[in-house]
């Protein structure tokens, strides 16, 4: 264990405040592997204390020094006040190196980052409708769970969620032993191609979605890939949703995390602080440039 | 209105004299090229060079600065921060533009969540403006409000008739130009009203002269009109002149180096041996790396990459700080880009006025 516990050194000014760029130091202590290329962390302060709260949809800079720094979507939900978990794709060179760490590596964390999913505001009292794709789920992940923690505030939920194979569907465990069983809950899970030892439903995500033929009279939450997500909006308005109903959530390449560093825009939104959540309506004002 | 001077010939003096308590930055030659570098015996300040090659905001925001530090050994991490600025410095000889590129970072940097190495910096330094000498055919300030004549700061002064008059113009200005006392003369002190005197009178004229060559510059009439905070900014993105406008851009970024106003970085690391330094570094949104992510980037194209920076300047900047454009028309992107692709070119092409 390091004795830097406070993630501040002896050269840290007193009562100056720490600037937004220096992370604070965590802990890994869990690393679950989902698929062949998703592992979830989970991250805790060194001395047991929250590492900051956060609001679904909101993302945090995680870095491991010598391989980089980059934002991620916190995949927790905020009621877990102990620890937050990041769901990770392997297929660059930092999350190469996160997916070769071993549990109790320390690392750097900042955050939180971004206007998280409007869950206590226009998601209260809604039938909700999640849509996601691979690695998709994982910014979702914490809003599913803030609903199952808070169950009687909000209305119906349906999830439907795809992936290019069975191995790839991401904490398949916990959505068939919890999600399947909670209350007032559907979900359906899709594969892209036929596979032996699959008996559930075979095709893309934006078709089946169109097959169970949901009514509009939910909010939906989409993220996946941008063709996927392209795909459900075009379906979704077929099936009747104003783009209003609609949110999803961006990724754009990020250093800052505080709209300074100038390359996450879309227009004049940076999906950083302005996003990473979007209402598709928003959306349709800004150029067509992520 | 309290006026101080010295005559150039003792400007030696005046450089020493606050040399001995703090660091102070002006415009030095180095190779033939000029820019900001510190101070000392020997070094001779050039009012008749307009700009320098970078512009002046280096001394706040440097090229290259360490944000953090790391150690790492086998599972544990230590994170050493680096101290931001804490000693006082003095920026000298920054003309109006530059000085007002100052303003332009000050709304990124300042606003929540503050920059803390950017905010140091600014709060240790004091700014000497000076009336810019002659300008050139590749200036274009006033398009954006700057007044030459008045370049603001801490202290503002212009040089006249071989005198350089101060006038401080902030708690920080003044207490610079106390600190001074034994070099610098109030001027006008023959028993001649203040705004009244001899020096007042030349103070002023040198103001009104340079006034006359900046109407007469060729960019004087060149406006912001159909840009900024009220243009649609759909319909200024998918312009099809973008096309023709960025087809000889090189994506080489001169541009973005010499910029006063461009302040998009990028944060790195280099592994010492002994640490590992997060450092941040200047960046250009005219690479193709600027915004490649592992699955591909939204601005393939150099066309992309051309049109962020303008629209960023005449557009996204306005839209997220009360209508204040990201350019001050300082020229120095004129002066530099190998194929002479510029803003003022973008201007006068999807511009409301034309400027031929």
């Amino acid at each position: 264990m390091s004795d830097n516990t406070s993630g501040c050194s002896g050269n840290c000014v007193p009562g100056m405040k720490k600037d937004m760029l220096v992370p604070q130091l965590a802990v890994v202590t869990d690393i679950r592997t989902d698929t062949p290329d998703v592992k979830t962390f989970r991250v805790k302060s060194l001395d047991g204390q929250p590492l900051f709260d956060h609001m679904p949809g909101q993302c945090a800079m995680l870095t491991l020094p010598g391989s980089g720094e980059a934002m991620f979507s916190i995949t927790s939900s905020p009621t877990h006040k102990d620890y937050k978990e990041f769901s990770i794709k392997r297929c660059g060179m930092l999350t190469e190196a996160l997916h070769a760490m071993e549990p109790g590596q320390e690392i750097g964390i900042r955050g939180p980052y971004g206007k998280p999913f409007p869950v206590d505001t226009e998601f209260r009292g809604k039938k909700l409708l999640f849509i996601a794709g691979g690695i998709g789920l994982a910014p979702l992940h914490s809003v599913i769970d803030y609903v199952r923690a808070n169950r009687d505030a909000y209305g119906h939920m349906d999830i439907l969620y795809g992936s290019r194979s069975a191995a790839d569907l991401v904490d398949l465990e916990q959505i068939q032993t919890e999600w399947m069983n909670e209350k007032d809950t559907d979900v359906y899970l899709t594969i892209d191609r036929p596979q032996e030892g699959w008996d559930g439903h075979v095709g893309f995500v934006p078709s089946y979605l169109k097959e169970l033929a949901f009514k509009p009279d939910c909010t939906a939450i989409i993220c996946g890939p941008p063709i996927m997500i392209k795909f459900v909006l075009q379906a979704l308005i077929e099936m009747g949703f104003d783009k209003k109903q609609v949110y999803t959530t961006l990724e754009l390449k990020m250093k800052c995390g505080i709209g300074k560093c100038g390359r996450c825009n879309i227009g004049s939104k940076f999906v950083c602080k302005d996003g990473p959540v979007f209402r598709c309506d928003e959306i349709d004002e800004l150029p067509g440039e992520y | 209105m309290s006026l101080k001077k010295i005559a150039l010939t003792e400007l030696d003096r005046f450089f020493s004299a606050i040399a001995l308590k703090k660091k102070i930055y002006l415009p030095v030659e180095k190779a033939g090229q000029y820019d900001y570098a510190p101070w000392e015996p020997g070094i001779t300040y050039h009012p008749e060079v307009l700009h320098t090659v970078k512009s002046a905001k280096s001394v706040f925001f440097p090229q290259s600065e360490d944000l953090v530090r790391y150690k790492r050994s086998g599972l544990s991490l230590a994170i050493a921060e680096v101290p931001p600025e804490d000693e006082e410095f003095v920026v000298f000889g920054v003309h109006a533009c530059d000085v007002k590129g100052f303003e332009v970072l000050d709304r990124v940097f300042l606003s929540d969540p503050v920059d803390t190495f950017y905010k140091a910096r600014r709060e240790h330094g004091t700014v000497v403006s000076v009336m810019c000498p002659q300008p050139e055919e590749t200036c274009f300030c006033e398009t954006f409000g700057i007044d030459a004549e008045n370049p603001g700061a801490d202290v503002q002064a212009r040089i006249c008739e071989g005198t350089l008059y101060m006038e401080a113009l902030t708690g920080k200005g003044e207490a610079l130009l106390e600190e001074l006392g034994g070099i610098v003369a109030e001027a006008d002190q023959n028993g001649e009203a203040a705004g009244e005197g001899k020096d007042a009178e030349a103070y002023a004229k040198g103001a009104e002269e340079h006034k006359k060559i900046m109407d007469k510059l060729p960019l004087a009439g060149l406006t912001t009109e159909g840009f900024g905070a009220e243009a649609d900014l759909l319909t200024l993105f998918n312009r099809p002149e973008w096309k023709e406008l960025s087809s000889s851009c090189l994506g080489c970024g001169t541009c973005t180096y010499v910029c006063p106003t461009c302040q998009c970085y990028d944060i790195r690391e280099y592994n010492t041996g002994k640490d590992i330094r997060r450092f941040r570094v200047w960046d250009s949104c005219m690479y193709s790396d600027f915004t490649m992510m592992a699955h591909g980037s939204p601005r393939p194209d150099q066309l992309q990459r051309f049109r962020q920076r303008f629209m960023h300047k005449l557009k996204y900047y306005p839209d997220n700080y009360e209508g204040a454009f990201s350019c001050v028309g300082c020229g120095r992107c004129l002066q530099k880009c190998p194929v002479s692709m510029n803003i003022v070119k973008v201007m006068k092409t999807l511009g409301g006025a034309a400027h031929e």
